[in-house]
C-alpha cells in the first residue's frame, strides 16, 4: 500500500490485542503457505553442501534446459510485447464496437487450463491432429519439439502485457497524442515519444510478469514437450524429470534456479511500482477488466 | 469494426489488424479447433467418456478441493488484506510484497517446495503426523497447493476497495452508537463482500484448471486423488487423443461459466468502488 492508515481516529479502530492477535494470525499463514515451501527449496538444494548443489548444474541436460528455457522466452515475450502495446494503442485510444468482448478475449488464455492449452496444439499440430499430416509429409515437427514448446508459452503469455498497458493508456487518455499530431508530428513519432515514454513504466511490468511466467510454464510446455531429455525440456520440466527419478538435490537445485527468478521478479516488480506509484494502483486490480474502462486511480 | 472517428490519431487499421492476426492465430482458431476435433466424435462416445466413473471421480476432487482452496483463501485473503491495508507493523512492505509470490513461483516448483514441507517427514508433515494427519498424498495435499496458488487472488481484489472506503462512514456508525464488530459486520463487510466473492471466484477458477502444483504433492491415486487436468494428460499418454478432447471441452464449458459470473461480480463489485 502506498501509504499506511493507521492514523484513524479511536472509534474506528479496534483494541491492540484484536489487532495483534489479526496480524499475528495472517503472518502465521503466509508463514505457512508461502514462506517456509520457498525456503525450503534452498534448504533441499543445500542438503548436500554447495559442492553437490553446484555439481548438479555440471549435467549437460540442465544447460540444455536452462537453455531451452531461455529460448522460448526470448521468443514468447518480444512478440507479446508488440502485440500487448498494438492492443492497448487500438483499445485505449479508439472507440470501436465490440471493444468489452476484444478485451475478455485478450484475457481467455488466462481461464483456460494450461494443460487445456498445450493440447489444443497437439490436437492442431500432433500425428493425429487437423495439420499433422500435411507436416509430417514435409517433415516439420512442432509438437514434442521446439516449435511447439514455444507456441505453448506464447498461448498462456498472451494476455500480460496488454493487460498492464491498456488501463493505463487508458487513464492517460489521447490528449497529449493529439497535440503533437496536431503540431506535426508523424504517427510513429508520437508513438515512441509521448506514448510509449507515458506508458513506459507499464510496459516494463508487464513484461517482467510475462517472462515470469513464461519461463516458469509447466502445465502447457508439459502436454506438448515430449519430454526428451536435453531435447525439449525446459527447466521447470526437468525439475519433475529429476523429481521421478529421485535425484532430490538436483531437482531442488534447478527448483532453486526458479525461485530466484520468482524472487527477482518481485523486487523488480516493487520497484517499477515505487517508481511508478499511478501503476500501483492501476493494476493493484488483478481481476479481468472487463468492461474496457480506465481503472480509477 | 467501425470506428467512431473523433480523433486525429493514426494507426487504428494496423494495430487493429494485427492484435485479431495475433489473437487469431495463437489463441482462437487453436481453441476452435479444439472444441470442432470433440465435434467429430459421436455424442453418446463423448459422453461416454466425460462420464465414465475414473473421470466424474476427478472431477470430485478437481472441484472440492478447488472449492475448499478457495474458501480458505476467502477467509484468509480477506485477512491479509485487512492486515495490509489497516495496520501498520514492521516488514508491512516485505508481506504485501510477498503475497505476489505464488503469481511468480513456477507451479512446479510450488509443487515440489510444498511437498517437500507437508510430506511425512518434512518441515510442518512431521508435526502433523502424530496427530493422525496426512498433509501430502491425499486430498488435503491438494488443498494446500490450490490454497497457495490462489492466495493472490483475494487479498488483490480486496485491497483497493478496503482502501477506498472512507473513514466517516465508520465514524458515522461509531457515533451513531455502533460497536466496532457492528461497524464491521454492518458497514465495512458489504461493501467489500463483492470484492471477496471476485476474489473468491478467480481462486477457484485458477484452481480448477491448475496441474503443476497439484502433481507433486496429490500422489495421483485414481479415484481418490486425480485431478481432471491429469487425466487429460494420462489420455494423451495413451493416444486416447477423443477422450482427453472430451475432458478439455468439460473444462473449457465449466470456465467460461465462471469466466461469465466473474464478469457479472465485477460489474457488481464495481458499483460500489466507483461511488
Amino acid at each position: 500500500m502506498a501509504r499506511p492508515t493507521t492514523a484513524r481516529p479511536g472509534p474506528a479502530r479496534e483494541p491492540a490485542v484484536v489487532r495483534v492477535a489479526l496480524i499475528g494470525t495472517a503472518l502465521a499463514f503466509l508463514v505457512l503457505f508461502v514462506c517456509l515451501p520457498v525456503v525450503a527449496v534452498f534448504a533441499h538444494a543445500l542438503e548436500k553442501g554447495l559442492g553437490a548443489y553446484l555439481a548438479s548444474f555440471a549435467e549437460p541436460d540442465a544447460w540444455a534446459a536452462i537453455r531451452l528455457t531461455l529460448l522460448a522466452a526470448a521468443i514468447a515475450v518480444p512478440i507479446n510485447l508488440l502485440f500487448g502495446l498494438a492492443a492497448a494503442w487500438a483499445i485505449a485510444k479508439f472507440d470501436f464496437r465490440g471493444k468489452s468482448v476484444l478485451v475478455t478475449l485478450i484475457d481467455l488464455p488466462f481461464s483456460v487450463s494450461p494443460v487445456v492449452s498445450g493440447l489444443i496444439y497437439v490436437l492442431l499440430f500432433g500425428a493425429q491432429g487437423w495439420a499433422g499430416a500435411w507436416l509430417a509429409a514435409h517433415d516439420i515437427h512442432v509438437v514434442f519439439a521446439v516449435p511447439g514448446l514455444v507456441l505453448a508459452t506464447m498461448f498462456v503469455t498472451v494476455p500480460f502485457v496488454a493487460r498492464e498497458v491498456i488501463p493505463l493508456m487508458q487513464a492517460q487518455g489521447a490528449e497529449e497524442e493529439e497535440a503533437a499530431l496536431v503540431l506535426g508530428a508523424r504517427g510513429w513519432q508520437t508513438f515512441w515519444r509521448i506514448t510509449l515514454r507515458n506508458a513506459k513504466w507499464g510496459v516494463l511490468y508487464g513484461v517482467i510478469l510475462c517472462n515470469a511466467r513464461a519461463m516458469g510454464e509447466f502445465g502447457a510446455v508439459s502436454v506438448v514437450s515430449g519430454h526428451i531429455r536435453g531435447k525439449t525440456n525446459t527447466l521447470p520440466l526437468h525439475v519433475e524429470i529429476l523429481y521421478n527419478e529421485y535425484n532430490f538435490v538436483a531437482a531442488f537445485a534447478a527448483a532453486s534456479l526458479l525461485a530466484v527468478l520468482a524472487l527477482a521478479t518481485l523486487l523488480a516488480k516493487a520497484l517499477v511500482e515505487w517508481k511508478s506509484p499511478e501503476l500501483r494502483h492501476a493494476t493493484r486490480e488483478r481481476a479481468p477488466f472487463a468492461e474496457g474502462r480506465p481503472v480509477r486511480s | 469494426m467501425s470506428v467512431r472517428r473523433h480523433t486525429v490519431l493514426p494507426g487504428f487499421g494496423f494495430a487493429m489488424g494485427f492484435t485479431l492476426l495475433y489473437l487469431s492465430l495463437i489463441v482462437l482458431i487453436p481453441l476452435s479447433a479444439a472444441v470442432l476435433k470433440s465435434a467429430t466424435a459421436s455424442w453418446s462416445q463423448f459422453w461416454a467418456t466425460v462420464t465414465s466413473p475414473r473421470v466424474v471421480a476427478s472431477y470430485r476432487v478437481t472441484f472440492g478441493a478447488s472449492l475448499a482452496g478457495a474458501l480458505i483463501n476467502m477467509v484468509f485473503g480477506m485477512l491479509v488484506a485487512w492486515v495490509l491495508v489497516r495496520y501498520s507493523f514492521p516488514g508491512r512492505r516485505l508481506v504485501d510484497a510477498l503475497v505476489d509470490l505464488p503469481f511468480a513461483l513456477p507451479t512446479a516448483v510450488a509443487g515440489l517446495a510444498l511437498t517437500a514441507v507437508y510430506a511425512r517427514e518434512g518441515w510442518i508433515g512431521r508435526h502433523l503426523e502424530p496427530l493422525g494427519i496426512q498433509a501430502a498424498f491425499s486430498p488435503l495435499g491438494i488443498v494446500i497447493a490450490l490454497t497457495f496458488i490462489g492466495l493472490p487472488f483475494v487479498v488483490r481484489t480486496v485491497q483497493p476497495v478496503l482502501q477506498n472506503i472512507e473513514a466517516e462512514l465508520e465514524e458515522a456508525a461509531a457515533s451513531l452508537g455502533a460497536s466496532r464488530w457492528q461497524t464491521w459486520r454492518r458497514v465495512i463487510f458489504p461493501t467489500v463482500l463483492p470484492a471477496i466473492l471476485t476474489g473468491f471466484a478467480l481462486a477457484f477458477g485458477r484452481a480448477l484448471g491448475e496441474y503443476g502444483s497439484v502433481i507433486f504433492i496429490a500422489g495421483n491415486m485414481p479415484m481418490r486423488t486425480e485431478i481432471t487436468p491429469l487425466l487429460i494428460v494420462t489420455k494423451l499418454e495413451q493416444y486416447d487423443y477423443a477422450g482427453a478432447t472430451g475432458i478439455a471441452v468439460v473444462m473449457l464449458v465449466a470456465s467460461f461459466v465462471l469466466l461469465l459470473s466473474i464478469n457479472g461480480l465485477q460489474w457488481w463489485s464495481r458499483r460500489y468502488q466507483d461511488a
